[in-house]
């Protein structure tokens, strides 16, 4: 029971008046840089680390971590209410979000999320409190081939994800694939594809730049062409009726809330995955266990659980090997962990034994974090519906002023600015002629980690591709994404087969 | 709409022709001992998009296709209009941010959309128009110091700095 | 708005025209030159590594002791090796010379010279100042038994092609050391690149790689928990953080090797601008976050800046050219 003792002193910390006014404050910025498109959870930790300085450095990192919590609920919104993934770790929120918000729904997608993310985000900090020593050895054992099969399996969940048209989905993957390989091959240490020999590509092609091109500038177009510019966006009420019917629905998704909360929480803890992949997967899950599968992409509601409790899950997760072994598991904690340096604390195994005051505030400032998230976030959800009432005429302009604004922001390079132009209206073109684009965006996601990975596997075992099957990890991940890989396509086979035989 | 998915996928092969050729500028095949080439990955999947695109072809030829078999235009006039509109203001606010800067771009291009594309009165105009930027400019300038290119505004900016930066 | 366009660009002809008469100027007048606008500060790696982190020390140092009248806006430029970073910084030399500096490595040298496209000089940048010098040590994991270089030695040779030495990036720091090792003791080591030092230092925690040569700041929570073990330092003398760790010196083998964490401005820079950035990072330096830093990760270099900073640039790139013509990559 030492670690109740230990988790109550966390929370005498966390608690402090200045702890938690640092926690409102980092929730509510959090929220903001969450719900702007372009921003994540890691610009905003980057951009106020600076910031900390004034305080001692367990408030310093209960506000980041406040601010992490926060966008990462602020994500949702923006994915939900205008389409446009606020990061990457939201994209998977927008497949059913977008829709549920498209058919007057808005209220029931926001609050689904923001439920969902409170319910991850206290099974993993549950998790976390149990079992983060002995499972920080976990994340060491994975080496490249267990990364690489990782990633395979991430495919493989989503292989469903495309539309009725096989060619143009493979064709929407692999041209994913390789813009993710542009800029510099890191196996060789030459550049790679830098298109007419021009600067910008060599920083390679940012996620976000083909997300807020497709989900922003794209899916602007397609909406203005659908509705003729006449129009304005549905309109959703809210009342305290309602969201009591909303919760009594979500009741029905506390299965899919519990698979996507421990599968984020696991894939977060290894280092390289991170939220991004762990809400895929989690949404890829849900749609496979479903009775209604068909149903996902159109407005389920399972659909919003299952990532948004994965996402918040994995950022917990991913401070697991940040804290114990000082291995960022996505690239946020690696800024925290840039933080940590600076304050003067050394991540690692030593930090439980030596910063308890530290590492128990933090956990308990996640608990609280996590709380003050939900309740500002709902009751925010007005103001966000607010947004929706504007004539669209007034809001699609305001969207691509804020798609400009955020495909800039990361890398502050105009070049990304004209590449997202090109995306959007390329996009939108395909789109028209039912090119799916989502898969595209997930390649782009998950192909910078997958091929070093796969390469550097190579590499170590002299080129042998067995090494994929062999090893203890690797071998059943690398199996179960074959089996998922394969299975539609056996199914559609035998299916041809029923029909003709 | 038919022959909209024709050209599409011939530019498309185009496109993953030239990525192909383009990836070939490293090794694609396999080097022992080693694995793939650092033009490996790219080059096999460019390879499988060109694929993808003769069996799109092929569709097309069959009639397979939702696309091959519709008879309706691709952009309907008024589509087509309104996209020239949106797109052209769109890239247009992109092509001003190198001139007037990002607060410029932005203050020209809601003008535009909001009073010309969306018909609403000058004075809703000119309060999100004027409204925008400065919002803009303190999230992002002040509060967050991602510093916007202010193009050849950069003057009128420099008093703004030494007052809340 | 026209009117009052006019009396500002005639106000920035008339410190253009001041800031050439008081080139020849005393000390004083140079000190009165500040920054108008935000700085913009490159990092020539990405978010995370240690340049970035070493980068926004200085930065918060910097604010934290309102040094600067207005802030360093940090943005991170990885691509190509730096490629990018340089190249931009270039650009700025033409527009606007005074208010763009970076944080380098020593890709610095480097990158120019694998990749001559790109046209990047760095004799025409300006100077401003070597902030430290990072070090490197050999190491291995624990449970692989070996005490001591020349055990590493037997063990690396018996395992031929089979040794896995992680590192950092291709044809850059790591490998030079690598290819080092190989060449002095006769060894075939495998070297194998990953994207910074954390992934690299976690490979060897993990036992997926059987050495690197990674900084202490890179490796120093695996030192702490008795995972890793350092070897041999690629330092003139013992670090004060290792006492118990010999130098390659000692063994025999003559190899000293530093990673520079220097500031650089813009070519064509104006002498008060670069005399304000030496200050103001003389100031960093001499700060006690800046040599408590310093201190806790063994870092070395005093300060340089000026002419005898671009000397030791200059002997540098010369050094990076014949290992790099030895290794065959130029």
């Amino acid at each position: 029971m030492e670690i109740l003792t230990l988790l109550l002193d966390g929370f005498a910390t966390a608690f402090a008046p200045i702890n938690l006014v640092l926690v409102i404050a980092g929730v509510s910025i959090g929220l903001f840089i969450g719900a702007m498109p372009g921003l994540g959870s890691v610009n905003g930790v980057a951009i106020l680390l600076p910031m900390t300085f004034l305080v001692p450095p367990t408030s310093a990192i209960i506000f980041l971590a406040a601010i992490y919590y926060g966008a990462m609920y602020g994500g949702a919104i923006s994915s939900i209410m205008l389409g446009i993934p606020g990061a990457s770790t939201a994209v998977a929120t927008t497949f059913d979000g977008r829709p549920l918000a498209l058919g007057g729904k808005a209220d029931k997608a926001l609050i689904a999320a923001a439920v969902a993310s409170f319910f991850g985000g206290t099974i993993s900090i549950v998790l976390f409190t149990a079992f983060a020593p002995p499972l920080a050895d976990i994340a060491l054992d994975f080496g490249d081939p267990e990364i690489f099969a990782l990633m395979l399996l991430a495919f493989a969940t989503f292989v469903g994800l495309g539309g009725e048209d096989i060619p143009k989905t493979i064709f929407s993957i692999c041209i994913g694939l390789v813009f993710s390989a542009v800029g510099l091959d890191i196996m060789s240490g030459e550049p790679r594809l830098i298109f007419f020999d021009i600067v910008g590509f060599m920083h390679g092609i940012n996620f976000l730049v083909l997300a807020i091109g497709i989900y922003g500038i794209g899916e602007m177009l397609w909406t203005i062409e659908v509705n003729r510019g006449q129009t304005t966006m549905s309109k959703a009420v809210i009342s305290v009726d309602r969201i009591a019917r909303n919760l009594k629905d979500l009741l029905g998704a506390w299965k899919t809330g519990v698979m996507g909360s421990v599968l984020g929480f696991f894939v977060g803890i290894l280092p390289a995955a991170g939220a991004t992949p762990g809400s895929l997967m989690a949404y890829g899950v849900a749609k496979l266990t479903s009775r209604e599968p068909e149903q996902f992409g159109h407005g389920h509601i399972a659909g919003v659980v299952a990532p948004e409790a994965a996402n918040n899950a994995a950022s917990t997760g991913s401070m697991l090997p940040m804290l114990t072994i000082g291995i960022p598991g996505s690239p946020t904690t690696a800024i925290l962990l840039g933080g940590m340096v600076i304050w003067g604390l050394v991540p690692g195994p030593m930090l439980f034994v030596e910063e308890t005051e530290f590492v128990w505030g933090l956990i308990a400032s996640l608990y609280a974090a996590n709380l003050f998230a939900v309740l500002i976030n709902i009751l925010c959800i007005p103001v966000f519906l607010w947004m929706l009432r504007m004539p669209f005429t007034i809001l699609a302009p305001l969207i691509f002023v804020l798609s400009l604004v955020g495909g800039f922001a990361p890398t502050q390079d105009m070049h990304d600015v004209w590449l997202m132009l090109i995306f959007g209206i390329g996009g939108y073109l395909l789109r028209k002629l039912d090119y799916p684009v989502a898969p595209a965006v997930l390649a782009i996601v998950l192909g910078p980690i997958a091929e070093p990975a796969l390469r550097q596997s190579l590499l170590i075992s002299n080129g042998d591709m067995t090494v994929f099957l062999t090893r203890p990890i690797a071998g059943p991940i690398t199996a179960i994404a074959l089996v998922l890989l394969f299975l539609p396509l056996a199914r559609l086979i035998v299916n041809r087969l029923k029909r003709s035989g | 709409m038919r022959r909209a998915e024709l050209v599409t996928a011939l530019l498309m092969a185009a496109l993953s022709i030239y990525l192909m050729w383009k990836s070939a500028e490293l090794p694609i095949g396999w080097i022992p001992d080693e694995g793939p080439g650092g033009g490996a990955f790219s080059f096999w999947l460019a390879a499988a998009m060109l694929g993808s695109c003769l069996w799109i072809v092929v569709n097309w030829v069959r009639r397979t296709s939702p696309q091959s078999q519709s008879t309706r235009r691709f952009m309907e006039p008024g589509v087509l209009k309104m996209f020239l509109l949106v797109g052209g203001g769109v890239t247009a606010m992109v092509g001003l941010v190198h001139f007037v800067g990002m607060y410029g771009a932005i203050f020209v291009f809601l003008i535009y959309y909001i009073r010309y594309l969306g018909g609403h009165s000058w004075r809703t105009t000119v309060s999100v128009a004027a409204g925008t930027p400065v919002v803009a400019f303190f999230f992002f300038d002040v509060a967050l110091r991602i510093v916007l290119p202010k193009g050849y505004l950069e003057p009128w900016f420099l008093p703004l700095y030494d007052i809340f930066l | 708005m026209r009117h009052l366009e006019k009396p500002l660009l005639s106000l920035a002809g008339a410190v253009v025209l001041a800031a050439s008469l008081t080139v020849a100027a005393p000390d004083g007048a140079r000190a009165e030159w500040e920054p108008k606008k935000p700085v913009e500060f490159v990092i020539m790696a990405g978010k995370g590594g240690g340049a970035d982190k070493m980068a926004r020390l200085m930065q918060t140092v910097i604010e934290k002791h309102n040094w600067s009248s207005k802030p360093l806006t940090p943005i991170n430029k990885p691509g190509g090796s730096g490629a990018e970073a340089l190249v931009h910084l270039k650009s700025k030399g033409q527009s606007d010379p005074d208010h763009t500096i970076m944080v380098t490595l020593n890709s610095f040298y480097t990158t120019p010279m694998r990749q001559k496209k790109l046209e990047v000089d760095i004799a025409t940048f300006t100077p401003i100042a070597r902030m430290a010098e990072d070090t490197f040590l050999l190491w291995v994991h624990k449970d692989s038994g070996i005490g001591s270089l020349d055990d590493f030695v037997k063990a690396a040779k018996a395992a031929g092609n089979g040794w896995v030495m992680a590192g950092t990036g291709k044809l850059q720091e790591d490998q030079l050391l690598t290819d080092f090792l190989n060449a002095s003791y006769g060894l075939d080591m495998k070297y194998v690149p990953y994207k910074g030092g954390g992934k690299v230092a976690k490979q060897l925690a993990g036992q997926h790689a059987n050495s690197t040569v990674n900084n202490p700041s890179e490796q120093e929570g695996f030192f702490a928990a008795g995972k890793t073990v350092p070897l041999a330092a690629f330092t003139p003398d013992r670090l004060e953080l290792f006492p118990d760790t010999p130098t390659f010196r000692e063994a025999g083998a003559d190899m000293v090797y530093f990673m520079q964490r220097s500031v650089v401005g813009a070519p064509g820079m104006s002498d008060e601008a670069s005399a304000y950035y030496r200050d103001l990072f003389k100031k960093v330096y001499d700060s006690e976050e800046w040599q408590a830093y310093r201190k806790k990760k063994s870092l070395r270099g005093a300060f340089l800046s000026g002419k005898e900073l671009m000397d030791y640039w200059m002997a540098e790139r010369e050094i990076h050219r014949q290992m790099l013509e030895k290794m065959g990559a130029l």
